[in-house]
Order: structure tokens, then C-alpha cells, then sequence
């Protein structure tokens, strides 16, 4: 599906950019956007080196392994294929706590390494998403926050008195988004199951 | 809570290295060696990262926004929902320095303390930048065929921004 979304978006900005005269800024939006995504993953690197650096001494200390038990009972209900106690629940508990505190560039590391640890349970062709795969992600996208940390900066960094007023709002919609998401990341899986699983495996449990 | 969460990375740090000691975990030693993946991780995400972020930004580029802002005039008029939010809302899946640029002349034309620039703030804090996620996450693993992801986080992305809206319209003005 990715290949149509993408042909949508390169074909139809061609044809767009002539009906409306922007075909020199969307020529030259290709190659900007090339190096800002190069600049962005390489600026990464700093950032990533560090929290793996990390996580490897709390995984060496049996951190991540006391984490990933106490985590289970909440993750598995969310998360049920994973079996109890895998390490990668650990990971998926640091991002999603990382995330909800705002910290994002802690947050990406961790999402990474979840994301190998879901790759390591996937039995579908690796190059095809699992069903946990897809509920972390729909988690992610959704970007739970309990204070949005980053937006009230802006906002006051644009001279707003009373940047504070959006934090309730945004607690609200963020978790409307959320809820919204895993109800239809759960009716495709329960709907569409994946390849590996036969059909009637599972009674479908929403 | 900016003081907070200052301090709180440093002082997790600190503890996880305290502690790991304790266990007799060489922390230099361990912390250099998963350092080391760093550098993959970040440089296997480059392709898909650029295959998005160009689709993205020919199609802002374009002027598609603003078409398809005109097509959801009507719609968004119907519901009651201030017309000058539409681009700020389609680009929210989209691209994350797109909809700052946005939000940062809606907070302009009218004045950082209006009723819209808060509810354009909520819009701006209530969901993250599912296209750049997808690309980053999927990446690291070389995952192409997406799933249920996208469809679910584009759904998620419209339910927040119609609670940004609603909530907005009760609390701000």
C-alpha cells in the first residue's frame, strides 16, 4: 500500500505543481528534502549512541529484565503475542514512558530498540509489519503526552501569557487520538489477521 | 516542569551507572559497546527517511495543501471549525517542521494569546508526525509493507485533531 501512497504523493504533486505554477519549488523541494532527511538521521547519531550506551548498562545490571517482569501485567494486555517476561517489553515500556514525559530524543532510541525486539518475535516475512508492530506504532503516531512540553515552549517563546491553558486540552485530545487508534489498529488486526497466524487461531478479543 | 525534566536525565544516568557498578557491570566497557550500534541504526534509516520526507515535501511544495484545504472548506465550515486551522490539520501527519511553520504565522496574523493560536497549540501537541514516524521505526528493521500502521495512526492523527477542536471550542472560547 505504501508504494500507491507514495506514487500518490510524487505523481500528483507533478501534475498539481503544473496546474499551479510550482513546479520550480517542488523541483527544487526534492533536493532540499534529501538533505534535510540525510541531516536529520545523522543528527541522530549522537543522541542514539548515547541512550544505547545506556540501556546497555541497564540490560548488563538486569534492569531491563526487573523492568520488563514488573511491566508485563499491563503490557500484555495491550501487547498479548509477546511472551511473559521478554526483554523487549522493557523497551516498549521506555519509549512509551519517555514519550508521555516529553522526552523525545529519548524516546526514539528506545522505540528503535523495541522495534528490534518485535522484529526478533515477527514470523511473518521480515520485511512485513507484525500485529504488535503496528499497535507500538499506532501508540507512538498518537504521541501521548502528559505535558506537552515542546508546544508551551513555543508558545511562549511567540509571547503567550497563559501558555499553561493548552495542557488539559491537549491531555484530552491526545488521549481521544490514542484511544481512537488502538480501537482500529485492534479491528484491522482482529479483521485482517497476519499471514502467519491461520484463520480461527484466535477468537478475536478487542 | 521544564526544571524537572532537566534534571531527571542526568540523575537517571547517574543511578543506572551507580547501581550497575554495584553488580560489578564495567560500565565504561558496556556502555561503549552498545553505543556502537548508534551509528547503524541512525544510517539504516536514511533511505526510507529521504523516500518519505521527498514525497512529502514535492507534495507540500505543490500547493496540493492548499487544494485540498478547498475542497474541505465546506466540511469544516459545517462543523463550525475556524477555516484558517485546515492547513495547519492536513499537514499534521505530514511533516513536523511544516506544521510548526504553520502554526508559527497563525500565532502572527492573529496574536499568541487568541483563542485559535491555543487551539492550533493543541492541534500542534496532540499527535505526532505519523509519516516521519512510520519512516523512522520501520526503517530501523528494513519493514515495507506497513500494515495496519498507517491507517490506524492517519485515524488517530483526524480523532485528535477533532478533539483539539471540540475541546478547544469549550475551553478557549
Amino acid at each position: 500500500m505504501i508504494n500507491y501512497i507514495w506514487l500518490f504523493f510524487v505523481a500528483s504533486s507533478v501534475v498539481i505543481a503544473f496546474a499551479t505554477g510550482k513546479v520550480s519549488d517542488v523541483s527544487q523541494s526534492v533536493f532540499t528534502s534529501a538533505q534535510s532527511a540525510v541531516e536529520i538521521s545523522i543528527g541522530l547519531i549522537g543522541i542514539m549512541s548515547l541512550w544505547l550506551g545506556i540501556v546497555e548498562i541497564a540490560k548488563r545490571a538486569g534492569l531491563m529484565k526487573s523492568f520488563a517482569k514488573l511491566i508485563s501485567p499491563v503490557l500484555r494486555l495491550i501487547f498479548p503475542s509477546i511472551p511473559k517476561d521478554d526483554p523487549v517489553q522493557a523497551d516498549i515500556a521506555m519509549n512509551i514512558t519517555s514519550n508521555a514525559l516529553g522526552l523525545g530524543n529519548a524516546a526514539t532510541p528506545f522505540g528503535i530498540k523495541a522495534m528490534e525486539g518485535l522484529q526478533r518475535l515477527n514470523k511473518n516475512e521480515k520485511d512485513t509489519a507484525s500485529d504488535d508492530m503496528c499497535t507500538f506504532l499506532t501508540i507512538n503516531t498518537a504521541g501521548v503526552q502528559l505535558i506537552p512540553v515542546t508546544v508551551i515552549g513555543i508558545l511562549v517563546s511567540l509571547g503567550a501569557t497563559d501558555a499553561s491553558e493548552i495542557i488539559l486540552p491537549t491531555m484530552i485530545a491526545t488521549f481521544g487520538a490514542l484511544v481512537t487508534g488502538l480501537i482500529f489498529v485492534k479491528t484491522l488486526i482482529c479483521l485482517f489477521p497476519e499471514s502467519s497466524k491461520k484463520k480461527g487461531d484466535k477468537k478475536c478479543k478487542i | 516542569m521544564q526544571n524537572i525534566a532537566v534534571a531527571f536525565i542526568p540523575v537517571v544516568i547517574a543511578l543506572i551507572a551507580f547501581y550497575a557498578s554495584l553488580k560489578k557491570v564495567p560500565v565504561y566497557e558496556a556502555f561503549t559497546s552498545g553505543a556502537k550500534e548508534g551509528f547503524n541504526v541512525s544510517v539504516r534509516i536514511i533511505p526510507y527517511l529521504v523516500a518519505m520526507m521527498m514525497a512529502v515535501a514535492m507534495f507540500r511544495a505543490s500547493g496540493a495543501i492548499d487544494l485540498l484545504g478547498q475542497a474541505l472548506k465546506p466540511f469544516f465550515e459545517l462543523i463550525g471549525m475556524p477555516v484558517d486551522l485546515l492547513p495547519l490539520a492536513i499537514t499534521r501527519s505530514l511533516s513536523g517542521s511544516g506544521v510548526r511553520g504553520i502554526f508559527a504565522e497563525i500565532a502572527q496574523n492573529y496574536s499568541p494569546n487568541a483563542p485559535i493560536t491555543k487551539t492550533a497549540a493543541v492541534m500542534l501537541g496532540c499527535s505526532e508526525t505519523t509519516f516521519y514516524v512510520l519512516a523512522v521505526y520501520f526503517g530501523s528493521v528494513g519493514i515495507t509493507k506497513f500494515r495496519h500502521a498507517l491507517l490506524a495512526g492517519i485515524m488517530a492523527d483526524i480523532a485528535g485533531i477533532f478533539f483539539a477542536i471540540f475541546v478547544s471550542k469549550l475551553m478557549f472560547y
